[in-house]
């Protein structure tokens, strides 16, 4: 552990530890390009120059490691000097046509121009190198050569991390240029990644670019929902509208990574198939009640009930969703439960970060103690008769049985009661549907695959009339007798004390990075 | 010195072939160190002669060697850098092309000192000719047992692959060179870790320079006593001068390290063509600062000429006689550079090219009162902060020319371009 200083500042760091980090531990940054912490150092654009005692040039920051009794200035007149340099030269032939560029407002050149530069140009337009501009290079990714700094973050993302190669630098000094290699795509399942770590406007998002200057979103940290690995996520919403997710940070999930799958799943949760309003069937059409009808309607579907009341309740949902429905169902005498996890039998999958379980929470319920594989025992059950109403949850049931079981099924029970985010073939047969908040829209947690709990935030209100689920479920258990719940917070609470697994844990003590679960899954009971 | 020990095939004819190199002496020394010596002793000797890298930079390269960990488990390999590309630079071609053996001959010496058992020579793209000699040699020596395994029942092995280049300046930089011929784009490497401890293929590499190497079989031979003898003690050795540009007799010169930049101009290449007067002279490859007409009585070894304020370099002599135009010849050099930086560094990238666009302004006309300032200004914004030299070595002769030759670069400025150029050109016009 060296103890070194910088700009005055004793600090301590690991072993290994390179300046740019150092100085980060201190709250200095070391403007940096090339540098990125989840790729090979390059050392190539010279930003991080610092000046170190003992050393005659300046040194670079990011090659550079802490070793103890270190000297180091990071803003002396010879840094400062040899930054404004760095900087002239990278728009030397640079286009200069931020006004038309989708990156400004998290750019890199223009940042640090701001911050380090601000000289006049000297160098005329009409002599600058000219490049490509707007080359579509893959199905996600726009490629811009001139605004290119040739930081080679990006053929390093595709050497290093997905290994697949697809861009390299083209010709020599400032003839140089980023390209995909002949008669190839930039088309592999981790390629937005490249638009995220570009710190300029070379290469951008063709999902994104032009559809909102990014100074106006705001930002929630999430986790993604399309499968069980839960990386890590920023969800950039606007005024009730998701713009994109973005990967965040978790050295423990996904490092800094996402795949473009999940990157592109924020489209599901708007617009399209959602569920809005509450509605009952009557006289075999469907007819819109407000939220007290439907509550009316359900208590009295369930004091209707001749028999057993079950519910299944899928992966999709939220631990907080899973354990009030649980709550809800066997707080009835005779009320039982059953889990559910499907995902296509030819689901995408690699060694990586995707997994084929595409449910984000498999893990939540089973530590919640269902069975992600019970539902057909419990649906076995109805269609002998044995059940007379059938709750499903974030259910479809289509993936449970076949279309003659599930008109058989609609005939057997007295009710279906159908509680989800989008419309689905459950609602075809269902007498009563209850519309919730989907993906973003609300707050909770979800268990990964390595059995670590991680926390969602709500970004965007619920869709139309639809509530939160555990909002819903909160209200629906407080109807059976007891208080309401005020928050995720403390339904999460409320589990954990009751939960070995999950046991000491707080929605808050999640933090960005979450925990693991603190003991062995229980079985189920 | 009238003995020639590197370009020895100027006295002994056909000293190309095996079997004439082997009756001149041929490999009797490299027999002789593998049967008698420890590679330690080689090592020391090497350190004892003062033998110093003709590469570039005039690093002891018995102390190179020593830098390899010894407790490193993985091969070492020993590189032969063959890419000469400096302009101005044509020594290391005449021993490829005329004495390849002993190029062969001192490798195997000092990978056995090294204790590698493979050994790439990296031969420029251009040089086809010199690596078809060179292959030839290898299967020679290959087939009377100078190489391959157990050489001279020494228990010692050895594979020499001749790797051709694909024709850049920067594969020449040695961590380019490692790259390149990792088979991935010659972008030197930041450093640390050093090649001798993290080499090609991630093992502990030695890159020596061709003339670098040659001078090893002689020291093996002689004792390190009789080369530090020649020329000064802390630059010592045979030097190949390589004498190009304005003079009656350019060509390669073997004379001894430290021999005056004025006698090997005057008198082993003949002056300056057509009785003129020298104007300036680059005393070491085109990356150097330039030297003036008064500056060219020093004495060439790497000392006296960084005291001079110049840098021996790879020892390519570019002589310019009076006629020359300084903002041409320098333009032409920045020409050089921008084509061949790799790219990857920003200020040499970006650097390289501005350069030779100020320079084609004062030129071609079109230059503004403060590009005189600004090529200084930018040739100082890019020295120092790199990955490798080559930034550095754009830099250098733009700051020497720009300074030492202020009033031809104002007057070119002032004329609107090259006033030999106008001159020309208002006397097709008068004519017409
Ligand atoms: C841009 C550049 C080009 C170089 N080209 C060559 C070359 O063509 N041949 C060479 O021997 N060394 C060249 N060098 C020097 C090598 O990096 C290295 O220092 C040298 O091969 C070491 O050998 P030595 O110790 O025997 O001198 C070059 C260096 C730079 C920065
Ligand atoms: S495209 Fe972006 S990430 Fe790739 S080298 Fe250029 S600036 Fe860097
Ligand atoms: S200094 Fe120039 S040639 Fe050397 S690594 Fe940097 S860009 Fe390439
Ligand atoms: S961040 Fe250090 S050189 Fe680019």
């Amino acid at each position: 552990m060296p103890t070194l200083e910088i700009d005055g500042q004793q600090v301590t760091v690991p072993d290994g530890t390179n300046l740019i980090q150092a100085a980060a531990a201190l709250g200095t940054e070391v403007p940096h390009y090339c540098y990125h912490p989840g790729l090979t150092v390059a050392g190539n654009c010279r930003m991080c120059l610092v000046e170190i005692e003992k050393m005659p040039k300046l040194q670079i920051a990011c090659n550079t490691r802490a070793t103890d009794g270190m000297v180091v200035r990071t803003k002396s007149d010879k840094v400062l000097r040899a930054r404004e340099a760095v900087l002239e030269f990278l728009l030397v032939n640079h286009p200069v046509d931020c006004p038309i560029c989708d990156q400004a407002g998290e750019c890199k050149l223009q940042d640090y121009y701001m911050d380090h530069d601000r000289q006049e140009s000297r160098v005329p337009l009409q002599s600058k190198v000219q490049k490509g501009k707007a080359i579509d290079i893959g199905p996600l990714i726009m490629l811009d050569q001139e605004r290119c700094i040739l930081c080679t973050r990006c053929t390093r993302f595709l050497d290093e991390v997905t290994g697949t190669g697809e861009l390299g630098v083209f010709q020599r000094g400032d003839h140089c240029e980023i390209d995909v290699f002949p008669g190839i795509a930039l088309d592999n399942p981790y390629s937005g990644n490249v638009a995220d770590i570009c710190p300029v406007g070379a290469l951008t998002n063709k999902d994104f670019r032009f559809r909102a200057r990014v100074w106006y979103l705001d930002t929630a940290p999430s986790v993604c929902p399309t499968c069980a690995t839960g990386c890590n996520i920023d969800v950039h919403h606007r005024r009730n509208e998701i713009f994109r997710f973005r990967p965040r940070h978790n050295p423990d999930v996904n490092a800094y990574w996402m795949c473009d799958e999940g990157r592109l799943s924020y489209k599901r949760f708007q617009g399209e198939g959602r569920l809005l309003q509450p509605v009952k069937r009557a006289r075999g059409a469907w007819q819109p009640i407000d939220w007290k009808q439907c509550r009316a309607e359900f208590a009295a579907a369930l004091q209707d009930a001749e028999g057993p009341v079950a519910g299944i309740v899928s992966a999709q949902s939220t631990n907080e969703e899973i354990h009030l429905f649980r709550r809800l169902l066997e707080s009835r005498p005779g009320g039982c439960i059953a889990g559910h996890s499907w995902s296509p039998p030819d689901a995408s999958r690699d060694d990586f970060l995707i997994d084929a379980d595409k449910n984000p929470n498999t893990a939540g319920l089973r530590a919640l103690g269902l069975d992600p594989g019970s539902a057909r025992a419990l649906i076995e059950r109805a269609l002998k008769g044995e059940i007379s109403v059938l709750l499903t949850y974030r259910t479809d049931l289509s993936r449970i049985c076949n279309s003659e079981e599930m008109d058989r099924l609609g005939d057997k029970l007295q009710h279906v009661i159908v509680i989800d985010t989008h419309y689905g073939p459950s609602v075809e047969i269902a007498d009563l549907v209850l519309p919730i908040a989907a993906f973003a829209e609300t707050d909770g947690s979800f268990v990964n695959r390595s059995q670590r709990v991680q926390r969602l935030r709500r970004a965007i209100a619920p869709a139309g009339n639809s509530l939160e689920g555990w909002r819903l479920l909160g209200d629906l258990v407080a109807g059976e007798g007891t208080a309401a719940v005020e928050d995720a917070s403390g339904v999460f609470d409320e589990l954990a004390a009751g939960t070995a697994a999950f046991n000491g844990l707080s929605l808050d003590s999640l933090g960005g990075a979450g925990a693991p679960l603190s003991a062995a899954p229980a079985g189920r009971e | 010195m009238s003995e020639k020990i590197l370009l020895r095939h100027e006295d002994v004819a056909g000293l190309r072939r095996l079997d004439k190199y082997v009756e001149d002496g041929g490999y009797a020394t490299a027999r002789r160190v593998l049967s008698e010596l420890q590679p330690e002793q080689v090592i020391e000797e090497v350190k004892l002669s003062g033998l110093r890298g003709r590469g570039g930079a005039g690093f002891p390269t018995g102390m190179k060697w020593g830098f390899l960990p010894k407790d490193n488990p993985k091969p070492r390999y020993l590189l032969v850098n063959a890419d000469e590309s400096e302009p101005g630079t044509f020594k290391d071609r005449q021993i490829i092309e005329h004495n390849p053996h002993l190029l062969l001959e001192s490798t195997l010496i000092a990978a056995f000192a090294i204790q590698s058992h493979k050994a790439y020579i990296y031969i420029r793209g251009e040089f086809a000719h010199g690596a078809k000699v060179l292959e030839e040699a290898v299967r020679e020596a290959v087939a009377a047992g100078h190489l391959g395994s157990n050489i001279y029942g020494s228990g010692f092995d050895l594979d020499i692959v001749v790797h051709r280049g694909a024709g850049a300046y920067i594969c020449g930089e040695e961590t380019g060179l490692i790259e390149s011929l990792e088979g991935k784009r010659a972008y030197p490497r930041v450093k640390p870790p050093f090649p001798a401890v993290y080499g090609v293929f991630g093992s502990p590499t030695i890159v020596n320079n061709v003339e670098t190497l040659c001078c090893v079989r002689p020291i093996m031979e002689r004792g390190p006593a009789w080369f530090k003898a020649i020329g000064p003690e802390k630059s010592p050795g045979p030097k190949l001068y390589c004498l190009s540009g304005h003079v009656e007799r350019p060509g390669v010169f073997e004379l001894p390290m430290g021999t005056s930049l004025r006698e090997i101009i005057y008198e082993h290449g003949g002056g300056i063509r057509g009785g003129k007067k020298v104007k300036a002279v680059i005393p070491g490859g085109s990356s150097v600062p330039v030297l003036t007409a008064d500056e060219i009585d020093i004495n060439m070894d790497f000392d006296a000429v960084a005291a001079a304020g110049s840098l021996m370099g790879s020892c390519g002599i570019i002589v310019m006689d009076e006629d020359t135009c300084m903002v041409r010849a320098l333009r032409i050099i920045a020409r050089f550079y921008h084509h061949e930086s790799c790219g990857q560094c920003t200020p040499c990238r970006e650097g390289t090219g501005w350069l030779e666009r100020l320079l084609i302004g004062l030129e071609d006309g079109g230059a503004t009162e403060r590009d005189l300032d600004l090529l200084l200004q930018v040739a100082e914004n890019m020295m120092g902060n790199t990955v490798c030299v080559l930034a550095d070595a754009a830099a250098m002769p733009t700051k020497s020319f720009v300074t030492k030759f202020r009033a031809e670069f104002e007057e070119h400025l002032r004329m609107g371009g090259c006033p030999q150029k106008l001159a020309a050109a208002s006397a097709v016009r008068a004519s017409a």
